[in-house]
């Protein structure tokens, strides 16, 4: 029992994670049609700025800039050369985003070499932990969930009463209704790749001090919030929490019963399985962003 | 107010407007007449800045406008009602309208005018746009341009799939527009609607403007008579 508890709080734990992945999958889809492969890095990006940054200011502070430089990376890729890549077919984007996140591991590479770091926990440290039922929980866990939990309110609230956030569901609803109305979308193209910047930053923060940060972590986080959001329904962002909490729960529990090496493997038979079963997703997309978040 | 010379756009290796003249001045209502596939919309959207003119040159207030992004002539009241409505279907009769009025500080005051206007949309607020009948989401494409505070309002084909009740009605509001100082040009293929409010009209063919004049000089040209007005025209109108 208990130990089902602790599989259960660590598959919530990476699955909110891959939630975040797969909310900037469907955010950046849905306003730009864009299957951005990138996604990933964002997460390790966040991570690793944060902690270079932490050696000069204090946690909070370091995470908050680190959020804001990724978000300005993720600004500039779009507005400094994806915007300028003219026709594109949704394959295409795929190579090039690929393309982009294997650029973007490389520069890691550089600027940060291969050893793998963290942010100290939060709150506490390694080895204190909350119980729970019988389980031992890091409190570290807990900022996890609320952090993504907060992602997960304040972007419904964006989308659903502010103006910025309603144009952004034009946008992906009818991009050329959306300029007649004067909105001007190619900033909202380059607004939605920073707010996907910024999510995926955060998430790499708080997962920092449990899962450690690595310049080449971002691979298997893309590709699992891609499992995510195609299991949610690709478009809909909210659908994606689902899919990065079954994603995550799968992975932990696949270790009671298959070698732990199979692990990475889960998401994709999870998603291979649904694509069979409902190739549109658990929640289709309807509209995507446009039905409301 | 709006000036253009020599237009030229279309798509691909297709050019489908030739080279068209034409010109709005303030306050006027202004018809732009032609069959399916004449090139109106395109006209339209190149004004707008949807489609990049070839040649030419277009002119908002002696500036010219081609090329710019579209949103920057919407910050400068130059609004269309496009083909088909283009509402946001997913998203309220509120939303919509706010959206509308993105580019325009006083929107809260300009929706509340507009649905004096169409109070059926008061009634329908919190409804999404896609559930509307069609005579309502015509009624709110049109307000939501209105929300905009348009100064040059483009409307395209505004009575295309309406009963004639609901018809009556939008040329009531293009007649309205006028005492309100706005200026307007309408695309229309029911000619005769379009005789009964506007100064002058064009017609556009294949891409090319063939004819120009007050309605009631086309009304009595036979061309016009023989394609725009159809054989049962004269009862209707008398
Ligand atoms: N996006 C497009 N791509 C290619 N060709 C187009 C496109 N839009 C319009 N056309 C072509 O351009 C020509 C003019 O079309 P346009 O829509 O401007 O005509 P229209 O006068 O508005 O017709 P209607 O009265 O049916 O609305 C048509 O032959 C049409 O097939
Ligand atoms: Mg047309």
């Amino acid at each position: 029992m208990s130990q089902a508890l602790q599989y259960a709080f660590s598959g919530v734990t990476m699955g909110a994670i891959y939630a975040v992945v797969a909310i900037g999958f469907n955010l950046v889809y849905s306003t730009t049609g864009i299957l951005n492969f990138a996604q990933g890095e964002f997460v390790m990006l966040g991570g690793m700025i944060a902690v270079t940054y932490s050696r000069f200011m204090p946690l909070p502070v370091a995470i908050a800039a680190a959020v804001a430089t990724t978000a300005a990376v993720a600004a500039l890729i779009e507005a400094g050369f994806i915007r300028r890549l003219k026709r594109h077919t949704l394959l295409h984007m795929i190579i090039v985003t690929i393309g982009l996140s294997i650029v973007i591991r490389e520069a890691a590479l550089l600027i940060w070499d291969e050893k793998v770091r963290s942010l100290p926990f939060f709150t506490g440290t390694e080895s204190s932990s909350v119980r729970v039922f019988g389980a031992a929980i890091s409190p570290q866990t807990l900022w996890v969930l609320g952090t993504v939990f907060a992602i997960v309110a304040v972007l419904h609230v964006f989308f659903r009463f502010s103006l910025k956030g309603k144009a952004m569901r034009a946008c992906s609803a009818n991009p050329q209704a959306a300029m007649l109305c004067g909105i001007n979308t190619s900033n909202m193209r380059t607004l939605t790749f920073a707010v996907s910047g910024a999510l995926g930053a955060l998430a790499g923060c708080v997962i920092s001090p449990m899962t450690m940060s690595q310049y080449d972590m971002g691979t298997s986080l893309a590709i699992k919030g891609f499992a995510a959001a195609m299991l949610g329904g690709l478009g809909n962002p909210m659908a994606g929490v689902a899919g990065g909490l079954i994603v995550g729960l799968a992975e932990a529990f696949s270790v009671s019963v298959l070698p732990a090496a199979y692990k990475d493997a889960v998401a994709f038979a999870l998603l291979l399985c649904a694509l069979f079963v409902k190739p549109h997703g658990l929640f289709p997309e309807r509209g995507s962003i446009a039905r409301e978040a | 107010m709006l000036r253009i010379r020599n237009l030229r756009c279309g798509y691909g290796n297709l050019e489908v407007v030739h080279g068209a003249s034409l010109h709005v001045e303030r306050g006027e209502i202004v018809g732009l007449i032609g069959a399916n596939g004449a090139g109106k919309t395109s006209l339209l959207n190149a004004i707008m800045g949807l489609l990049p003119p070839r040649e030419g040159s277009i002119e908002l207030d002696g500036v010219s406008i081609a090329r710019q992004p579209v949103w920057h002539g919407v910050a400068h009241s130059l609004v269309l009602v496009p083909e088909g409505r283009q509402l946001f279907s997913a998203m309220t009769v509120a939303d919509n309208l706010l959206m509308g009025g993105y580019r325009n500080p006083d929107r809260d005051q300009a929706i509340a005018q507009a649905l004096d206007r169409f109070p059926r949309l008061r009634e329908r607020w919190r409804q999404p746009a896609g559930t509307l009948s069609g005579g309502e989401q015509q009624m709110l494409a049109i307000a939501r341009a209105l929300v905009a505070r348009p100064r040059l309002l483009l409307l395209d084909e505004p009575s295309m799939g309406l009963a004639p009740l609901m018809v009556k009605e939008v040329f009531e509001v293009i007649a309205e527009l006028r005492r309100k100082g706005v200026t307007v040009f309408l695309v229309e293929q029911n000619a005769m609607a379009a005789f009964g409010v506007t100064d002058r009209v064009y017609v556009l063919e294949t891409g090319d403007i063939v004819m120009e004049g007050r309605p009631d000089d086309l009304l009595h040209n036979p061309e016009v008579k023989r394609a725009y007005l159809g054989k049962g025209f004269r009862n209707v109108w008398e």
